[in-house]
């Protein structure tokens, strides 16, 4: 998605560049109390904003929570409904997350390492997912792996045509968080490994990898975050099957329309909460891979 | 690192069987089933008039929801680039959790703000505008998905970028509003045509929140994601593959927009 | 200098496409969604029916007659289909609605309770109900389980698809019918309770959320027997669908309720348009669609379409709705509703 730009130096200021320029020193006071006011204002403006967009929907979630009381809330999460969408979604998702890691890998790499016709063609196409809409991707689903499927595999409410909704919305996830490190990666390492008679899965193993560990992670993390808060990709192919097919979203949907927005509220903390977790974990362990990476260098 | 003839390949062709699987052959299938009745069933089911009317609706909701996040996200990255002040991790994190709550905890948590039993359902009851059920709920579900797509195209090239150049500027005597506009915008122009072509994408294609807040009345508020998935619930199956195929196009249109900014940031790269 | 030529270039392609989107959009938005545009020109009037999930096909024969007639020349009727209680509860909730047609009465009592539906809503012939249905079962074509009451739901092995009461009407109509058949019209409310424990508990595994969902997951291949309105299973026959549908010698009156919403700002148009449904050429088209009309002459001239069974239990046996809702649908008291809960957790 985001691809680092590492400018030249040199090619953004090219006065600087020019033998004999020299900048003036700006006055430091005058320019340090006006960026401070100005400063205060933008932080100012954008805190209200995020607040009223972010922060003040989601508080709504937790007073609706906290207002049913303790009780109220162990009972919503801990309901056979609830604990069991937890599971399906949980399962699937780790199942899928692995799956995009091995093969986001094995794309980032085919893209960054690999030549062949159509390359191109490829790389643009793994965005896809992207832009195509949740309920679009239902209905793709549901035509290749439906009833009515022309190669004649029918997974509908089956766990593995939830799988294979969440694969197909998390596959770029992966391969576009790797793909720029590998594109930067120095290859020295590698090559002096090699002449020194490592085999190409040596070299992978223990100098690749690591380097991509961090990366890796954050792709997994982000793979993982979106699993288990997709909705819209697994409506129709999944029918909501409960314990098997119905996802948490499913059953969060199911109990604010029949009115239970304690419930509902409920439900949605442990969701976020197994979300955010997840995700700060993943950049723990991914921040640390680095901090290795960094000593190693 | 130089892999054997028959490790290269292997994985080549995996890879690519696996994204042949994924990708292509799902979106052939629809492509064919919207096709094959002809060109002609393909247009008169995304013109009928409640197609338009959904068309209508989205196109308002990105023409809403995309400059108020690029305004924002501007302002945003700016200061996260930039800005040195208390609370620049916290603002970091909000930034990004968007990323992590489910379309459905979106419609809920609006729901139970701004719904007439809400936390603020006073906006509703007593002042008498509608945000469940109206226009401006549709609107928040999208900015709130959205909110950090800009941000995160424009903040790592501010970030890359440095203020050398907008400090010059200002000791010539450029004010900071022009500042803005001469250095710091072209700077950011690839970035932020980016973000912003991500953001309408995912506008038009939101469906989880919206589901929760709209009234889905066929004509008024539905969007074309709404339409798509009430043709599909009445079996209208035809209609639900025709209107999906043209949201395709749209995405295509998208990864098109995107591979030539890519291109253009290489090419502006190499050439300065 | 070339660079600016260029950007200028593409700013225009971009507002040209922007253009032509705009002129594309402007024209001819509106409510219909059929192909070859339909709908109303010059509607002067336009109302909103909020309905449950599956009369569509009796709606969308009868709305353009109502547009034929003198009444309703110029109202255009915008509709919306989902499970019962949940557009019930919308409407509370603020969902715009002008005419409601719900499934069950109690979804109408909800908005009567809210101040949105007058309390003598059912006053009037037909006592508010202008058509109905039957709870019939509904089978793969050929009958490959051999399935014809609602004991052979309980065999070993037979999955069962109904609705989840907490949202669908349908529901609970599908659940009445057995409990009155095995409370012979309850009488012995235990034996009723028992027979659709054992049903919720060992043969349904899904929970469609509404009739029409529990009719798609069911052509979609899930589930043995689907328990629906007649008029669905119907539908679902004419539109060539792989089904069948037989009534058990017991089965339920369905009645769906029709009322104006009393908060409406067209209460002409709305009321007109609910009058209309009573109309001899209405109760025709309803009947026409697979709804069983309540006009005697109507029903007269299709008789061989709509059998009658040889018991036919209506809610009135039950005590009524008011009596029958709380004690069995009641969300924390009611006896079916605890059976849903065990099973659901």
């Amino acid at each position: 998605m985001t691809t680092a730009i590492i400018p030249d130096p040199e090619a953004i200021r090219p006065e600087l560049a020019q033998p004999g320029s020299q900048l003036p020193v700006p006055p430091e006071g005058l320019r340090a109390s006006r960026n401070s006011g100005f400063t205060s204002l933008r932080v100012g403006v954008t805190a209200l904003w995020l607040s009223v967009i972010v922060l003040l929907p989601l508080a709504a979630i937790a007073w609706q929570a906290a207002g049913g009381g303790w009780q109220a809330f162990w009972l919503a999460v801990t309901s056979r409904a609830a604990v069991e969408s937890l599971q399906v979604t949980l399962g699937i998702s780790v199942v899928v997350t692995v799956l995009d890691v091995l093969f986001g890998l094995a794309t980032a790499w085919v893209l960054v390492r690999d030549n062949f016709v159509g390359k191109g063609l490829i790389d643009a196409v793994i965005d896809l997912p992207f832009a195509l809409p949740t309920i679009v991707t239902s209905l793709v689903m549901l035509a290749l792996y439906g009833k009515n499927s022309p190669v004649h595999i029918h997974l509908q409410h089956t766990p593995p045509g939830v799988g294979m909704a969440l694969a197909f919305v998390t596959l770029p996830l992966v391969v576009r968080a790797v793909q720029p490190v590998l594109l930067e990666i120095d290859r020295d390492v590698e090559e002096a490994a090699a002449s020194l008679g490592a085999n190409g899965l040596k070299v992978f193993t223990t100098i690749v990898l690591p380097s991509l560990a961090p990366s890796l992670l954050t792709g997994a993390g982000l793979a993982f975050s979106r699993c288990v808060a997709e909705f819209g990709s697994v409506v129709t192919i999944g029918g909501a099957v409960p314990g098997k097919t119905e996802v948490s979203s499913q059953w969060i949907r199911s109990l604010i329309e029949n009115d239970d927005r304690t419930g509902a509220a409920a439900m949605s903390i442990v969701l976020l909460s197994i979300s955010f977790t997840v995700l700060v974990l993943l950049r723990i362990v991914g921040g640390r891979a680095a901090k290795r990476e960094e000593k190693a260098a | 690192m130089t892999s054997s003839f028959w490790a290269r390949h292997l994985i080549r062709y995996v890879t690519l069987a696996y994204i042949g699987v994924m990708l292509v052959v799902p979106v052939s299938i629809i492509l064919w089933r919207t096709f094959k009745p002809g060109f002609g069933q393909f247009w008169s089911w995304i013109t009928t008039p409640a197609a338009i009317a959904a068309l209508d609706l989205s196109l308002v909701v990105v023409a809403v929801v995309v400059p108020l996040n690029v305004v924002f996200g501007v302002l945003t990255s700016l200061l996260l680039a930039r800005g040195r002040f208390r609370g620049r991790a916290a603002l970091q994190s909000i930034v990004d959790l968007p990323f992590a709550v489910s379309p459905i905890i979106v419609g809920v948590a609006l729901i139970l703000l701004w719904g007439s039993a809400g936390a603020l359902g006073f906006v509703e009851n007593d002042l008498g505008i509608k945000i469940i059920f109206g226009l401006p709920g549709l609107i928040l579900v999208s900015i709130f998905v959205t909110l950090p797509f800009v941000v995160r195209e424009v903040q790592p090239v501010l970030q890359e970028v440095g203020t050398e150049q907008e400090q010059a500027a200002a000791t010539l005597g450029s004010g900071p509003w022009q500042t803005f506009w001469r250095i710091t915008l072209p700077t950011i122009r690839w970035g932020l045509i980016y973000g912003t072509v991500l953001t309408t994408a995912r506008t038009l294609g939101e469906f989880g929140g919206v589901i929760m807040v709209s009234s889905n009345l066929p004509g008024e508020s539905q969007t074309l994601t709404l339409l798509v998935n009430d043709r599909y619930a009445r079996g209208a199956e035809y209609g639900a593959y025709a209107l999906s195929t043209l949201l395709m196009g749209v995405a295509v249109v998208f990864l098109i927009v995107k591979t030539t900014l890519l291109v253009r940031r290489k090419r502006a790269k190499a050439a300065v | 200098m070339f660079n600016n030529l260029r950007i200028a270039l593409r700013w225009r392609h971009v507002v040209a496409l922007a253009v032509a989107v705009g002129v594309v959009a402007a024209c001819g938005a509106g409510p219909s969604d059929v192909v070859g545009g339909g709908g109303l020109v010059n509607a002067n009037t336009k109302i909103t029916l909020v309905a449950y999930s599956v009369p569509e096909p009796g709606w969308s024969k009868v709305i353009p007659a109502f547009n034929a007639s003198e009444e309703g020349k110029g109202v255009q009727v915008i509709t919306s289909y989902a499970a019962s209680a949940d557009q019930s509860r919308g409407v509370v909730e603020g969902k715009p609605a002008d005419v409601v047609n719900f499934s069950v009465e109690p979804d109408i009592t909800r908005l009567v309770k809210a101040g949105k539906v007058s309390a003598d809503w059912d006053k009037e012939a037909g006592k508010g109900n202008p058509f109905g249905s039957v709870v019939t079962l509904v089978v793969r074509k050929g009958n490959p389980k051999n399935i014809s009451d609602w004991d052979d739901l309980l065999r070993p092995g037979v999955e069962v698809i109904t609705p989840s009461p907490l949202s669908s009407g349908s529901a609970k109509w599908n659940l009445l019918a057995p409990y009155a058949a095995k409370s012979r019209g309850g009488a012995d409310s235990q034996a009723g309770i028992d027979f659709i424990n054992k049903l919720v508990h060992e043969h349904v595994k899904l929970r469609p959320g509404s009739g029409r969902i529990a009719t798609s997951v069911f052509s979609e291949g899930s589930g043995d027997v689907l328990i629906s309105y007649e008029n669905e299973a119907i539908a679902a026959e004419r539109q060539g669908k792989p089904v069948e549908h037989l009534i058990p010698p017991q089965t339920f009156k369905i009645e769906n309720p029709v009322a104006v919403v009393s908060t409406s700002a067209h209460l002409d148009a709305a009321n007109a348009f609910k009058n209309f449904q009573y109309t001899a050429a209405a109760q025709t088209l309803w009947a026409q669609a697979g709804f069983r009309p309540i006009d005697p002459a109507v029903t007269a001239n299709f008789r061989d379409q709509y059998p009658v069974p040889i018991k036919l239990w209506t809610i009135d046996d039950l005590g009524g709705w008011s009596t029958a809702d709380s004690q069995l649908f009641d969300k924390s008291t009611g006896s079916i509703t605890k059976v849903y809960m065990q099973a659901t957790g």
